[in-house]
């Protein structure tokens, strides 16, 4: 149904996000305690990555309907 | 289609409220008539209303009063007006139309009442004619009376009932009906009336002759017996009447020879006058006897007169005869009689004279005696009646003396008287011959007279006869011309007959061919007419037959139209039902086999084929959702809606959602408002559209609600997009299944047969 479309939306937004961000998260972890000798910017750098692809993950899916997918014809 | 529904709608109803506005400020009016000035101009207008309206009525009633023609038109336009009229002017004039009725039916009335009255005359004029023409003793009157009755007879031929009318002939020729029948029954009595027959005219005639004859024979009879015995009589009266002449003559020739005092002696004296006196006595027997005789006669013969005269009044013919002759024996019977009488009279004066005579010699004989006694008065007073020559031997010579003496002087009388008498012999012959001729008139008178009478009798007895004679013969003559005139009559009466005959019959003949002709053609025309009749009771039996027949089939069409129908509009009832039957939020049962039920049950119906194609794949698939269903979800719709009305094309970033989300839980308005008529641009608006499609679907107007969403554009339509689209079809299944059972409805009715 369309309007659980939006909900759904929502929650693959979230999931995303939650993905994302924890995987960010701990990849920025994981970064930051592996290379980067547990500063705090490969964190906040991995979960703003992840947080940013949720995002634009979530406005991709959002704008999804409304964008337009054209196809590049060479001229001949 | 919705606005201008609406706007129709609307239009309508200011309209109803214009029309109610416009009659309201009477009824307050009427309430508020008593208070105030608006109160007193308005009761200026009712009252001024009400004398118009009074007048009108009034007026109207004058006019029609005085005018009926307007009477009638207003009763005609104005209902009940008629029965007003009624209670107040009283009943309406029907003067034009009924009274030709009355007079046409009163003409035909009259009409049939003259046929009938006419039909009646006929026969009453026949039957005085029957009555006057009643047969006397004449046999002609009887045939003419026999030819009107059967003139009469011909029209009760063609009368109802032929066998009567055969009846009634054969009664009247056999039966001899009086002439009191036809009072009793005028038309019937026709034939039967009253004419005798021939037989019977003959048979009277006859007996009315055997009558005269008996009465003839009879006075015949009588007359004779009267004749007789008054020629018996009258012969006894004749006879005795002769012995008394012979006794008169004896007497007198006694006396006269008794008084002849000639030679002979005493002894014959005294048987002479002992003679006489037998004589005398036999005379005055005789006489007396013939005197009764006489009146016996003379009564018997008044009587056979009288009966006579009596007799003289039968009219039988053959009685003139016997009347005359009987006459005419009356007659000589008094002529002898009187003959007789004559002659005893003639006796008898001369016996008179012979008395006379012998009156004198005795009174001188007498006077004689009485002398002879004067003179010698002791003579034995016995011997007064003896003879003189008797006293011959018992006188004395003194008395012998005196006795001759006496006789002388006697004789000198006599001789004195003598002379005296020859004196007179002459006078004394005058007047004995004046006498005499006196009586000898008087007896010729007499004799005359008698003779004239009997002459008189006898020339009437002949004239009678004569006449008797003359009048047998005329009537023997008026007898031949009679019966000539009879015969010629009969002729006469035979010839007109025959015409009459033949032409009763040529006219019974026309009438018969007429009557059957009628009857012919009356005959054929109930045949024709029973033949139509029977035609068209077939035809039209047929004609009921075929349509009962079709009507059957139509009945069983109709039928099966029903059932079909019934079963259509069971089956989409099963549609509505299972559009009902949507719980909750699911959907409902996929329509797919009630439609398939439908299209079974109505293969043949391109309507709801048609229809029944109509409906929308996912309804028939899947069902579709219930309006209430729709109606819960629209609010989670319009949430959402609210939440994502700035996201459209242009804008559909997270901010957007996250400014829209915003704006929805910052903007408020109401949550149902009513949609205007026409929209606007300015209602474009996502919440003012959700607005009015919540208030729509709060007054169960999915399609309006539907419509204001399909105005949704961006992103709430895209969330608002599958709801519409299960309102689509819930909207679209509906209408299709409202026209299926409209039209179902719609067939049900025309199928249903109104019992």
């Amino acid at each position: 149904m369309s309007e659980g479309e939006l909900s759904r939306k929502w929650d693959r937004c979230l999931a995303d996000s939650v993905v994302k961000l924890g995987a960010g998260l701990g990849l920025g972890i994981v970064f930051s305690v592996i290379f980067f000798k547990r500063r705090t910017w490969p964190i906040a750098f991995g979960s703003g990555m992840g947080i940013g692809m949720a995002y634009s993950n979530c406005q991709h899916d959002f704008q999804a309907p409304y964008l337009l997918h054209g196809k590049f014809v060479k001229e001949q | 289609m919705l606005r201008v529904y609406s706007a129709a709608g609307r239009i309508v109803s200011q309209k109803c409220l214009c029309g109610k506005v416009s009659l309201r400020p009477l009824q307050p009016c009427h309430r508020y008539s008593t208070a105030g000035n608006p109160g007193a101009s308005a009761g200026k207008i009712v009252g001024t209303g009400f004398l118009l309206i009074g007048g009108g009525i009034g007026g109207t009633f004058l006019y029609a009063k005085w005018d009926p023609k307007f009477r009638e038109s207003v009763e005609k336009s104005v209902p009940y007006s008629d029965k007003v009229f009624e209670v107040t002017l009283g009943p309406a004039p029907y003067a034009v139309s009924l009274p030709k009725k009355q007079i046409s039916s009163a003409a035909e009335v009259v009409n049939q009442k003259a046929a009938p009255a006419k039909r009646k005359e006929k026969p009453e004029s026949s039957v005085p004619l029957a009555t006057t023409a009643e047969p006397s003793l004449e046999v002609a009157s009887a045939e003419a009376a026999h030819i009107i009755s059967a003139a009469s007879e011909v029209p009760s031929i063609p009368a109802p009932g032929t066998h009567d009318g055969n009846g009634e002939s054969e009664g009247e020729q056999k039966s001899a009906t009086q002439p009191g029948e036809p009072s009793t029954k005028p038309k019937l009595a026709l034939p039967a009336v009253k004419e005798r027959p021939p037989e019977e005219v003959a048979a009277r005639l006859a007996e009315q002759e055997k009558a005269e004859q008996e009465a003839v024979a009879s006075l015949s009879a009588a007359l004779e017996e009267e004749l007789s015995s008054a020629a018996h009589v009258t012969l006894q009266a004749i006879a005795s009447q002769e012995a008394a002449v012979f006794a008169i003559n004896s007497h007198s020739q006694k006396l006269k020879e008794a008084m002849e005092d000639s030679e002979v002696t005493p002894e014959q004296k005294s048987a002479q006058w002992g003679a006489l006196e037998d004589a005398l006595k036999q005379r005055s027997k005789t006489v007396d006897e013939a005197a009764d005789a006489l009146l016996k006669a003379k009564d018997t013969l008044e009587k056979l007169r009288s009966f006579i005269d009596g007799a003289k009044n039968i009219k039988a013919a053959g009685a003139k005869s016997h009347v005359l002759v009987a006459e005419e024996s009356l007659n000589r019977m008094l002529v002898d009689l009187d003959n007789v009488v004559k002659k005893v009279q003639a006796a008898q004066s001369e016996a008179k004279i012979v008395a006379q005579y012998h009156e004198l010699v005795a009174v001188a004989k007498e006077q004689f005696q009485k002398e002879l006694d004067s003179i010698t008065p002791d003579v034995h007073p016995s011997w007064k009646g003896l003879k003189v020559s008797d006293l011959a031997g018992k006188l004395s010579t003194d008395d012998l003396n005196s006795l001759i003496a006496h006789a002388h002087r006697r004789i000198d009388q006599l001789i004195k008287q003598l002379a005296i008498q020859r004196a007179r012999e002459q006078q004394h012959v005058e007047t004995a011959v004046e006498q005499q001729k006196q009586e000898h008139k008087n007896m010729l008178d007499m004799a005359v007279s008698k003779a004239l009478d009997h002459y008189r009798s006898e020339i009437n007895l002949e004239q009678e006869k004569k006449v008797e004679e003359i009048r047998e013969v005329m009537e023997v003559e008026m007898r031949t011309q009679l019966r000539r005139q009879a015969a010629a009559h009969t002729d006469h009466l035979r010839d007109v007959l025959k015409v009459q005959e033949m032409e009763l019959k040529v006219e019974a003949e026309q009438e018969f061919s007429h009557k059957l002709a009628e009857l012919e053609t009356h005959y054929r025309r109930m045949t024709q007419e029973q033949l139509d009749n029977f035609t068209l009771d077939m035809n039209a039996a047929y004609a009921r037959l075929k349509g009962m027949e079709q009507a059957v089939e139509n009945h069983a069409v109709a039928e099966e139209k029903a059932r079909k129908a019934h079963q259509l509009w069971l089956s989409i009832e099963a549609l509505s039902c299972i559009l009902k039957l949507a719980s909750g939020d699911s959907p409902t049962e996929p329509l797919d086999g009630v439609v398939e039920a439908i299209k079974s049950s109505c293969a043949d119906n391109e309507f709801t084929q048609t229809l029944t194609s109509a409906f929308p794949e996912d309804s028939l698939k899947r069902g579709v959702y219930s309006e209430a269903a729709l109606r819960a979800r629209f609010y989670n719709v319009r949430k959402l809606a609210r939440r994502v009305a700035l996201i459209d094309e242009t804008r559909n970033s997270l901010y957007q959602y996250f400014l829209s989300y915003l704006q929805s839980l910052l903007l408020f308005e109401s949550q149902q408002v009513k949609p205007p008529a026409q929209l606007s641009s300015g209602d474009l608006d996502t919440f003012k559209l959700l607005s009015y499609a919540s208030y729509c679907i709060e007054h169960g107007d999915l399609e309006l609600a539907a419509k204001f969403l399909n105005q949704l554009k961006g992103e709430p339509r895209r969330v608002a997009q599958d709801w519409l689209n299960e309102a689509r079809l819930t909207l679209e299944t509906k209408q299709v299944i409202n026209i299926l059972s409209a039209y179902a409805n719609a067939v049900g009715l025309g199928t249903t047969q109104v019992e």
